[in-house]
């Protein structure tokens, strides 16, 4: 095992200068999700040299890392092992950290059926505001001490503090996976993966995609095969290939200039009807769509329905990316990055402006 | 025995009760504000036994206008507020405070809305778990998180706890499957978190409120995500000759990529106490037993059956058994879901413990335990989620002899410590509470404590939401200190000891 790299006392010093000359930071892994978010502003504090897998015994399901370990190495030990990220996190790059990961929250396919990456986390270290080092947390699946920190900085994009290190809970791959194709429009394919969801599939990935409905059993290979002699539909000859490109944003419908939007929605949401070009993920619950449309309409469109929007890539990055908060939400939001971080130095304005 | 806040974590106000009683009144029907000492009795504690306070005063509202009123004239006198579902919570965090109002959320119990097409369901925080999985159970959905308490806990106490139950090893703790949750602060703000879609914008605080214990608001509306039921479910009963196998059975299940719905282990008391109470056909002779259930579909879970079986037998087990129909696995489940009370009956009192360990240092820690017993005197038996590495030592003893409840909980606190210097933590399940709040002292530092009070007055700036529960003042923390070992180092290393 590469133990990698310990530079917490140089983050530590770093952070603790940047406090003292009130100077903002702006966190940075492996660049790879720097489109995501807010524009953010700061001085660039280089989390990669923080590195290294820290223990990981596969038969605990548990494996800890420090942020600027590789998302591909942590992937590749894992693998060596039978063992995955349950939440198949896009990479957008070979560069791409741990840390970020954490940070930016995002979940691949994966995600309804094996949930998200802040279901994963299971501790971490930070360096918070005060540049204190904190550990919040455990390595063990199973936790209840303390307010769930850990979770609340997941997602957090950089807000509350440096993540040192996080722990997070894995899963066995399962035996076999296959994937099936199916002709079908948007609405129908909504319809279908509705049914499917209602019962206990083996499913690992319920997606629209060019005029297909794709979906992804995983288990035994008695179960797979089983489920799809019922299910039909013809099997794509690069079975992965699909929910990478679909995971990696390498389908076609992702290049382009316009603005791509990110609906996250209560997954039997009727169908968008504006916007037959779509890519859905999540059994229903992602619909990606590309709209020059000014902000707020989808923030209104998507809140109706009971979600939320942002726009993912494109755009103008001067406006804010995400679905606004009711006053008293933000309020709240507010006070808490005063409780970690006071002086606003960790990637003001990334997550909101007001952050 | 009664329990008091420490002086640090008390918030002290002169409101006359009587006077307190009228305000309240105006809002709340006679029947709905308990004050005599007789009415209030009942509330004296929860499932912790041990620790007990007279509530000030009881409120029991039914609809959310009446639980902000309360709440805005809490605010205004500054009195503290406990929230309380059904009281079974073994951490005493629903214990009352001698000059606070114990806020009851029971009759909060309507199913507000089952929306089978989202897989969700939107529930009063009052409503018991198990309603919930019968509620849904006709769109052939059920709700996975199942305390052993589920026939009485709430879902309020269960996302104030995150809650987990046997089968959280694949299906998650109350905060994997709970979709979003209205929360009523202090100030009246109706805050809402979460979504029905699979995330929601801004910080997770959907996530933060679980396991919150009831420190950042009043929870008035939860909507849980449901599963499909599985196709079937099986389960296996595997007795070994000694912990140490069984420990390894265990590893080499998951290892082998097996995800068990259910994997739980008892000792040889636990196992004797169980058979004794409901004759589950448990081997009494065993060391250790496995009970490893497999659900989902049934061509995947006569797949796993099979592996499953090779790997207890491989691992040297004594006896196993497969149940595949559903009467003989609720028989063998029968012993383990009622090892509490199985246990309860060998001795007048038991005290139940919840510390998490990496699964490697089982065989360790379990020695560690019976060894500290033996050091007190005291019979220890254990009940383990061993799956997620969730340990439920429970100590016996007798609180009518003098001085057996505090040997006990000096027992139980060095049980605590152990798990914390082995790589685990004081609590897997049951939350800290009033009980086990001094060895939070032990397992976070000054700086992390400082910044869950930080987080909380984010929430709560005046303290209010039940002073004294989960997070140590950093006072009790000094004080606690001073005869303590933090993680194997003394406090204050710097200072010479004799
Ligand atoms: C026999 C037995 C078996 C048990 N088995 C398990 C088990 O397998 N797994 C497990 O995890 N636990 C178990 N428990 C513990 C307990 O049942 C759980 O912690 C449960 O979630 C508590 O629910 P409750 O409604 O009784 O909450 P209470 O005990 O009334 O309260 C618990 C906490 O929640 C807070 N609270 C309650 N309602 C609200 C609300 N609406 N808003 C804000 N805060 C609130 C209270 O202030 C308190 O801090 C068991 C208990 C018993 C007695």
């Amino acid at each position: 095992m590469d133990h990698g790299n310990d530079d917490t006392e140089n983050l530590l010093t770093a952070v603790r200068a940047a406090i003292a000359l009130r100077q903002p930071l702006s966190i940075q892994g492996g660049g790879s999700k720097g489109f995501y978010g807010n524009a953010g502003s700061g001085a660039p504090l280089d989390v990669t040299g923080h590195r290294g897998i820290v223990a990981y015994e596969p038969t605990e399901l548990v494996l800890t890392a420090r942020a600027g370990t590789r998302l591909t190495a942590i992937e590749q030990i894992l693998a060596d092992h039978g063992q995955m990220l349950s939440f198949e996190p896009p990479h957008f790059g070979p560069s791409a950290t741990l840390g970020g990961t954490v940070a930016c929250g995002l979940s691949g396919p994966r995600r309804p059926f094996s949930g998200s990456v802040r279901d994963a986390v299971l501790g971490l270290k930070l360096i918070n505001g005060h540049g204190e080092l904190l550990h919040m947390g455990g390595q063990v699946i199973k936790n209840v001490a303390g307010f769930d920190v850990a979770r609340l900085l997941t997602g957090a994009l950089g807000s509350l503090g440096v993540i040192l290190e996080v722990s997070i809970k894995v899963l066995p791959r399962p035996e076999t996976e296959a994937t099936l194709r199916l002709a079908a429009d948007p609405p129908a394919a909504l319809r279908h993966m509705q049914a499917l969801q209602r019962l206990p599939w083996p499913l690992s990935g319920l997606a629209y995609q060019g005029g297909h409905f794709w979906l992804r059993l995983a288990g035994a290979e008695q179960a797979v095969s089983a489920a799809a002699k019922r299910l039909g539909g013809d099997c794509p000859e690069d079975q992965e290939g699909f929910w990478n490109s679909l995971k990696e944003q390498r389908l076609a419908f992702f290049g382009g200039q316009e603005p791509l939007w990110r609906l996250s929605l209560p997954p039997a949401h009727p169908h968008l009807s504006a916007w037959d070009d779509t890519v859905i993920d999540w059994g229903g619950g992602l619909r990606w769509i590309k709209c020059p449309d000014p902000a707020d309409q989808l923030f209104n469109l998507a809140r109706q329905a009971g979600g939320h929007a942002c726009r993912f890539r494109g755009g103008n990055r001067a406006e804010p990316c995400f679905q606004p908060l009711p006053p008293p939400l933000l309020a709240l939001h507010q006070r808490l990055k005063q409780a970690f971080d006071p002086l606003r130095i960790f990637n003001r304005g990334r997550l909101r402006p007001e952050i | 025995m009664p329990y008091r806040v420490h002086s640090s974590e008390q918030i002290r106000h002169r409101v006359d009760k009587a006077y307190f009683v009228r305000l309240l009144s105006e809002h709340l029907k006679p029947d709905e504000l308990l004050s005599a000492e007789e009415d209030v009795k009942p509330y004296e504690c929860d499932g912790l036994s041990s620790h007990r306070a007279r509530p000030w005063l009881v409120a029991l509202p039914e609809s959310i206008d009446q639980l902000r009123a309360v709440l805005g004239l809490c605010q205004t006198h500054n009195v503290p507020v406990v929230a309380r579902g059904a009281g079974t919570g073994l951490s005493g965090g629903a214990l009352p405070i001698d000059n606070g109002v114990l806020l009851c959320l029971s009759k909060f119990r309507r199913i507000i809305e089952i929306d089978p097409a989202n897989r969700l369901v939107r529930v009063e925080p009052g409503v018991r778990n198990s309603a919930v999985s019968e509620a849904v159970r006709r769109y052939g959905l059920y709700y996975a998180p199942d305390p052993s308490s589920q026939i009485a806990c709430t879902i309020g106490g269960n996302v104030a706890e995150n809650s987990g139950g046997v089968h959280c090893l694949k299906y998650g703790l109350t905060v994997h499957n709970v979709a979003a949750a209205k929360l009523l602060t202090l100030d009246g703000e109706l805050l809402e978190l979460g979504s029905d879609a699979w995330d929601a914008s801004g910080y997770d605080l959907l996530a933060l409120v679980c396991g919150s214990e009831g420190l950042l608001g009043i929870l008035v509306e939860v909507t849980l995500r449901l599963l499909p039921l599985p196709e079937t479910a099986h389960t296996l009963l595997a007795g070994f000759d000694s912990v140490g196998q069984a420990g390894r059975a265990v590893a080499d299940i998951i290892g082998a990529g097996l995800l068990p719905a259910g994997l739980e282990m008892m000792d040889n008391p636990a196992i004797r106490a169980a058979e004794q109470f409901v004759h589950a056909g448990y081997p009494s002779e065993a060391a250790a037993l496995i009970l490893c259930e497999l659900d989902g579909n049934l061509a995947q879970v006569e797949a796993d059956r099979e592996r499953a079986h090779r790997i207890l037998e491989d691992c040297g087990a004594s006896t196993l058994r497969i149940a595949t129909d559903p009467a003989e696995r609720m028989r063998m489940w029968a012993g383990r879901k009622a090892a509490f009370p199985a246990v309860g009956r060998l001795s007048p009192d038991y005290y139940c413990m919840d510390g998490t360990i990496p699964r490697q240092r089982l065989a360790e820690v379990l020695g560690g335990i019976a060894e500290a017993g033996q050091r007190y005197g005291l019979a220890i038996a254990n009940v383990f989620h061993a799956g997620d590495g969730n340990l439920h030592p429970l100590i016996l003893y007798d609180a009518n002899r003098s001085g057996e409840l505090e040997k006990a909980e000096a027992l139980g606190a060095e049980i605590l410590e152990l798990c914390v210097t082995v790589g685990g933590t004081i609590t897997g399940e049951h939350g800290v509470g009033s009980e086990k709040i001094d060895q939070m002292c032990v397992q976070f530092s000054d700086a992390e404590l400082n910044q869950f009070h930080r987080l909380k007055r984010a929430f709560d700036p005046a303290g209010l939401l039940n002073p004294g529960k989960a997070i140590p003042s950093l006072h009790r923390c000094a004080e606690f200190g001073a005869m303590h070992v933090r993680g194997g180092r003394l406090p204050h290393p710097e200072l010479e000891r004799f």
